[in-house]
């Protein structure tokens, strides 16, 4: 009996440390790849460990006269963090309504809210596109080929989002809220003031996801921005290679190592909120 | 006004914690509360209102708006330049006989077929190696879970060079067995798979959620298995499925609406080629809206993908009942 789960546990180990290897080998050889000379990366039979190793792709890559990575990795961050800003302030206050406010038709519109969520992006595409094309012929505000419908469309809350914080919302007792009001705190002091504050954990998955999906972003970059000075690290990438046309390898493993180093950085830093986040929301950020 | 609120609000509260007690007069004062309510709910309005405009506002200009004019479209030739011209149903009689339509359905669905049970087998698997209580587990955890942070433009760089026919790590090890590795994402054949291999690499955020649910399992029912003779695969097969099916069967939904947005990976990889191998409906929904500028063709494409999408989602409802369980529910 106990040399039979002395067996199991050797073999889930083994098994375990097999697919571990499997799912770790595409980075050992993205992050290998990027210190190789180009003679290197094609060598026959393979080599793992680069000689010499090329810190200098790194630096081809950040000062590269036709593709300007800093700027992509600024224009990305301020995507980023406009997104994330409309998004928590947004759809906190409508999530905070949905959950704590009664009024006429509050079930009504939550289910609208819901519903909306299942449209497919394709079917708003090509209209957003044209809106927002409108706006911008009609107001002094530009909008295609500048950054804008990436995020603006953030502060009008997300119905995701709002439905996450509605439920962390319904979760914090009424009481803290009921105590407040008879304090003579207003409807937006207690929002602000008491529930803002309690639901920072839930705020920080939102947060967490937003910044994910605008640094991932691709199709949203690659239909509004246009002029190569407004692109996102992913459209550098793309750019990258179609430039490069599968010849610099290293060059463009480099460029890759520096635009999922950030990413993985920012989860080891909220591993616990990240992981939390998505077993109970079962999104993809 | 501030004052009336919190008195209503505390005995509701209370009502709700020993509701049960239904000889109790609160059951009158809930009643007499039911007219209040309604006007506090009338009160409440304005107030709500004003919580509520960002998401009125961005539900006018970028939802509802977006719809109407998709659909409107989608009976309209449009090309952007011109205004839009009604076309009645011709957009849609067009798609019926449209060859590239159908191709870049059937490598939809191709790909559907091969990435959706191979994803959800191998991440249900890591998810229940994971679940065990070992040495390591943190790691293991994590070195799944890390390829799915991956920024699709830069994991599609890497598994082209990966493929990559001569010098890439995947024939340059099958080469090491004396397997010579066909041409990947060159080869019309072997292309799909390629993408299909390279989306389970992604599927740690599966195995997470699949691990959510394993945790939920009660552990008594392995216990009261275990007591009846159940073996290990038993256990697998009658408990321990059964019982996150809703998580099954919640992940399946997510991953068929998943493949018709699939997009960034073929036309970074193999722009739909070779010979349209990989010609992805998302792709040919964004060549007609933004490289032909049939931007009428494309609403009604992406009315065709809700439609399509829909029916596969309602055909995995109608047979959920057979093999989804929820619990509390025979």
């Amino acid at each position: 009996m106990i040399r039979r789960t002395l067996f199991q546990r050797f073999s889930s180990h083994a098994i375990l440390w097999i697919l571990a290897l499997i799912f770790t080998a595409p980075f050992v050889w993205l992050v290998s790849t990027s210190l190789k000379s180009i003679s290197q990366a094609l060598a026959d039979p393979p080599v793992l460990i680069p000689h010499p190793v090329m810190f200098k792709n790194y630096s081809k890559v950040i000062h590269n006269d036709r593709l300007d990575f800093p700027l992509y990795a600024r224009n990305t961050l301020i995507i980023a963090t406009l997104a994330v800003l409309g998004t928590v302030i947004s759809s906190s206050l409508v999530a905070y309504a949905f959950a704590r406010i009664r009024f006429k038709g509050r079930t009504t519109l939550f289910i609208i809210m819901l519903a909306t969520m299942m449209i497919p992006f394709p079917v708003v595409m090509v209209p957003l596109y044209s809106i927002f094309r409108f706006v911008g012929d009609h107001t002094p505000l530009q909008m295609l080929g500048t950054s804008r419908p990436l995020w603006l469309p953030a502060w009008f809350g997300s119905a995701f989002n709002i439905f996450l914080l509605r439920q962390f919302f319904l979760t914090i007792p009424e009481d803290l809220s009921e105590a407040a009001r008879i304090d003579g705190c207003s409807e937006f002091g207690i929002y602000w003031r008491i529930m803002l504050p309690l639901a920072r954990p839930a705020l920080a998955v939102v947060a967490l996801f937003t910044f994910m999906g605008a640094w991932n972003d691709f199709l949203g970059p690659l239909v509004y921005l246009q002029r190569p000075e407004q692109w996102t690290l992913s459209l550098g990438l793309q750019g990258f290679q179609s430039q490069l046309g599968g010849a610099e390898w290293p060059l463009m493993m480099a460029a890759s190592v520096l635009v999922i180093v950030p990413i993985i950085v920012l989860f080891f830093l909220t591993q616990r909120t990240f992981i939390q986040g998505i077993a109970t929301t079962g999104i993809k950020a | 006004m501030s004052r009336i609120a919190p008195n209503r609000h505390s005995e509701r509260s209370e009502e709700s914690r020993d509701g049960s007690r239904l000889e109790s007069p609160r059951c009158f004062a809930s009643l007499r509360m039911t007219r209040g309510r309604r006007s506090t709910e009338v009160r409440n309005l304005p107030k709500a209102l004003a919580f509520l405009s960002p998401w009125i506002l961005g539900f006018c200009f970028f939802t509802i708006a977006p719809i109407v004019l998709s659909l409107y479209w989608s009976f309209c030739r449009y090309s952007l330049l011109k205004p839009a011209r009604f076309y009645g149903l011709a957009n849609y009689r067009q798609i019926v006989i449209d060859q590239d339509f159908w191709t870049s359905l059937g490598t939809t669905l191709y790909y559907a077929a091969m990435a959706l049970p191979a994803g959800m087998i191998v991440s249900l698997g890591l998810a229940l190696l994971l679940n065990q209580k070992i040495k390591g587990q943190g790691i293991y955890r994590t070195l799944i879970y890390l390829p799915s942070l991956v920024p699709i433009a830069a994991s599609s760089l890497l598994w082209l060079w990966i493929f990559n026919a001569r010098y890439g790590l995947l024939n340059e090890l099958l080469s090491l067995i004396g397997i010579a590795g066909p041409g990947w994402l060159t080869n019309a054949h072997w292309a799909m798979p390629s993408l299909a291999l390279m989306s389970i690499w992604g599927t740690g955020n599966t195995v997470v959620i699949y691990l959510a649910g394993l945790q939920d399992v009660p552990t008594e029912l392995y216990e009261s298995a275990e007591i009846d003779g159940a073996n290990s695969w038993h256990r697998l097969w009658h408990v321990t499925i059964p019982m996150i099916s809703p998580v099954i069967f919640f992940n399946l939904i997510m991953a068929i609406i998943g493949t018709f947005n699939v997009f960034a990976m073929p036309y970074m990889m193999t722009a739909g080629g070779p010979a349209h191998a990989t010609y992805f409906y998302a792709m040919y929904l964004f060549e007609n809206a933004f490289v032909f500028l049939k931007m009428g063709y494309a609403c009604a494409l992406a009315w065709i993908q809700l439609i399509i999408v829909l029916a596969l989602t309602l055909f995995a409802f109608a047979t959920a009942r057979r093999w989804v369980h929820y619990q509390g529910r025979a």
